[in-house]
């Protein structure tokens, strides 16, 4: 297995479907055995992008490249990639056995060999004894088996996952993201997953590609794209956020943002406790000197039991809502609607995010007083803050879909 | 549904009375061919294979008959190449009028058979000569695969609509060509659809008459003309019966075929 070069390399790819861009042109790397995410809405591109490297469609523009061989104009029969497909597409006439041996079958592999290979495998999804069925007669979890079996008997330098998981309940899906994670570190080779659900991209993969409208938002680990989101669309996308942005962020933090902060960076306390002054004049004195605390009080609107957590929604004083998420017992049991409280997190938390209306930035857009061009407060993140920001109302985070 | 008793005793008799007037009639052609009275006396007085020896012998009948499979076979050969394709293309494929052209494929059913053989009269008449033919056998080949392309395109269109075209792309992606993957997948999938289509259309050309009379040369009597022709022969009356009956079995038995095969392989396709 070469360790190093792109294993996929997409550039400039783009695909149009009457008229209008289903992909608006992607530059992306995927290196040698890597767990890759596509992630992002239905509508996004993510699916496309997929069919595109496996060769089911042809691009409108732009290449496509495998292990730095151009395979644009390549039919699926030719590259060297195979796909699990979201409704698994078994041969519903064809054994398990006779399914997980095709791609053997085709290449002219003798009888002797491919059943030695069919066989194990089956024995590598754990799937011994069940070589003579259909695929009608396996459950949801063993027909996926059966699919990654097949994909994966003759070594793709490439496997594709469309959704894997998405047909299964919940806790087989927990077990198979285990499964499947697991499996790709045995095998090594480099898998290109796509996928809606956030949690699933963030525990899985390497690193992440964040899709919206057509376009790459984002590359980066887990963790980067989860702490340092680099679009207001990535920090709402990717688990819950909270976006505090126009005039309620400029008090807080001394700049109008937008800023993604998530809702479990967020402390609690009672105002009494606070030993310094408390009043706004504070927070915005803290603001402008740079403190490494942003500070902000308010009232709770609203208390959620989660069961290992509590997520309170506050109304700031200075306008717009922030969602706080703790564990139980982190100080947010006895948060009640109306209970007045102080909000802190680390200035390093407040991560600043392009300013929303991103392609043509007003010319004349207006600077708030206290705007200054240096460094946020925050450290310094992808994409530069945009003072001229509109102040518009501050979204309240929303849940992963 | 809930039903109260009375609405499930109403409508329980009216299906079996609708059921009844469909196969009474047809179940008393059978009778009367076994019954040994020429002029159908009831109740039969015994039975008799007499008339069935007769409607052996009889010439007529026969080469009726070696016509009608004839023009069965070559309208249903014609109707499986064209109507398997017509539904591939409009499944598998999108292109500019594919709604308009699958319309266009089954209007031809539900066209009065009246109209459609005298379109087809008229225009053979006009075609036909100057190509040095006349009507015949291929005349009635010609019209009666203008339906049956129907039967075979809805059959094949439906089993495509449910398989899964990811299914193909899976071949493919696992390294089998077109003609691999059409022999592989495709081809097993939809095999059971076109033969039930293929039953179903040759069922609907034995027993064509309207069509038939319309594009049938002087020379070729279809089994249901000959039957129509003898009608009024009170002499021939118990040897018709039993070529009825025999239409009726040689229909039946393709369409009992047919639904076996759909149901069987509907089973089977889900995934």
């Amino acid at each position: 297995m070469p360790a190093t070069g792109a294993a996929v390399r997409l550039c400039g790819l783009r695909k149009t479907y009457g008229g209008t861009d289903a992909l608006a042109g992607i530059d992306l790397e995927v290196r040698h055995g890597e767990f890759f995410s596509l992630l992002g809405p239905s509508g996004s591109g993510k699916t496309t992008t997929l069919r595109l490297i496996a060769g089911f469609e042809e691009p409108t523009d732009g290449s496509v490249e495998l292990a730095g061989q151009d395979v644009t104009g390549l039919a699926p029969y030719e590259r060297d990639v195979h796909t699990v497909f979201q409704d698994y597409a078994l041969f519903p006439h064809m054994t398990v056995e006779q399914n997980v041996g095709y791609a053997l079958k085709v290449r002219g592999t003798g009888r002797a060999e491919r059943a030695q290979r069919v066989r194990a495998a089956l024995a590598s999804v754990r799937l011994e004894g069940h070589g003579r069925r259909r695929p009608a007669q396996l459950s949801g979890g063993q027909r996926q088996r059966v699919a990654l079996a097949r994909a994966l008997i003759d070594r793709p330098a490439v496997l594709l996952l469309d959704e894997p998981l998405a047909a299964l309940d919940l806790r087989l899906r927990g077990r198979m993201q285990a499964e499947l994670k697991e499996l790709q570190r045995e095998v090594g080779i480099t898998f290109v997953f796509v996928t809606h659900d956030q949690g699933e991209a963030l525990s899985m993969s390497d690193r992440v590609a964040v899709f919206n409208a057509g376009r790459i938002e984002q590359v980066g680990t887990p963790a980067e794209v989860y702490e340092r989101p680099a679009t207001a669309f990535v920090a709402d996308f990717v688990g819950a956020s909270n976006v505090l942005t126009g005039e309620p962020a400029r008090r807080v933090t001394g700049r109008p943002g937008p800023y993604s902060i998530r809702p479990e960076r967020i402390t609690l306390s009672a105002p009494a406790e606070d030993t310094a002054g408390v009043g706004r004049e504070t927070h915005d004195d803290a603001a402008r000197t740079g403190a490494c605390e942003h500070r902000a009080s308010g009232t709770v609107t609203d208390v959620v039991y989660l069961g290992h957590a509590v997520r309170v929604l506050v109304d700031l004083d200075v306008g717009g809502r922030l969602t706080v998420l703790r564990h139980v017992g982190e100080g947010a049991d006895h948060a009640t609607p109306g209970t007045r409280v102080m909000l802190r997190w680390p200035a390093g938390h407040a991560v600043p995010l392009p300013a929303d209306p991103a392609p043509a930035p007003a010319p004349d857009a207006d600077p708030g007083p206290d705007a200054d061009p240096g460094p946020p407060p925050g450290s310094p993140g992808p994409g530069s803050p945009d003072p001229g920001a509109p102040a518009t109302v501050p979204a309240p985070g929303r849940g992963p879909r | 549904m809930r039903l109260s008793p009375t609405a499930r005793i109403v409508l329980r008799t009216t299906a079996l009375l609708g059921i009844a007037v469909i196969y009474l009639p047809l179940l008393l052609v059978l009778v009367n061919s076994l019954n040994p009275d020429r002029a159908f006396g009831w109740p039969p007085g015994g039975i008799t294979t007499r008339w069935w020896a007769d409607a052996w012998h009889s010439g007529g009948a026969r080469s009726a008959l070696w016509v009608s499979v004839r023009a069965g076979l070559g309208a249903t050969a014609v109707a499986l190449v064209l109507g398997t394709l017509v539904a591939f293309a409009v499944q598998r494929h999108a292109f500019f009028g594919r709604q308009t052209l699958s319309f266009l494929v089954v209007l031809p059913i539900a066209l009065p058979g009246v109209v459609t053989g005298i379109a087809l009269n008229s225009a053979f008449r006009s075609v036909l000569p100057p190509l040095g033919l006349g009507f015949g056998l291929l005349t009635v080949i010609i019209a009666h695969a203008t339906f049956c392309v129907v039967i075979v395109f809805n059959n094949v269109a439906a089993r495509l609509r449910r398989v899964s075209g990811s299914l193909e792309e899976a071949a493919m992606d696992l390294g089998a060509g077109p003609l691999r993957t059409f022999r592989d997948v495709t081809w097993p999938l939809v095999r059971s659809a076109v033969l039930a289509g293929g039953l179903l259309a040759f069922a609907l050309s034995f027993d064509e008459i309207v069509v038939t009379t319309f594009t049938a040369g002087a020379g070729v009597q279809t089994l249901p003309l000959w039957i129509f022709g003898n009608l009024a022969r009170p002499q021939q009356a118990p040897v018709v019966n039993v070529v009825a009956a025999v239409l009726v079995l040689a229909s039946v038995i393709p369409v009992y075929g047919a639904q076996r095969l759909s149901g069987d392989t509907a089973a089977g396709s889900r995934i």
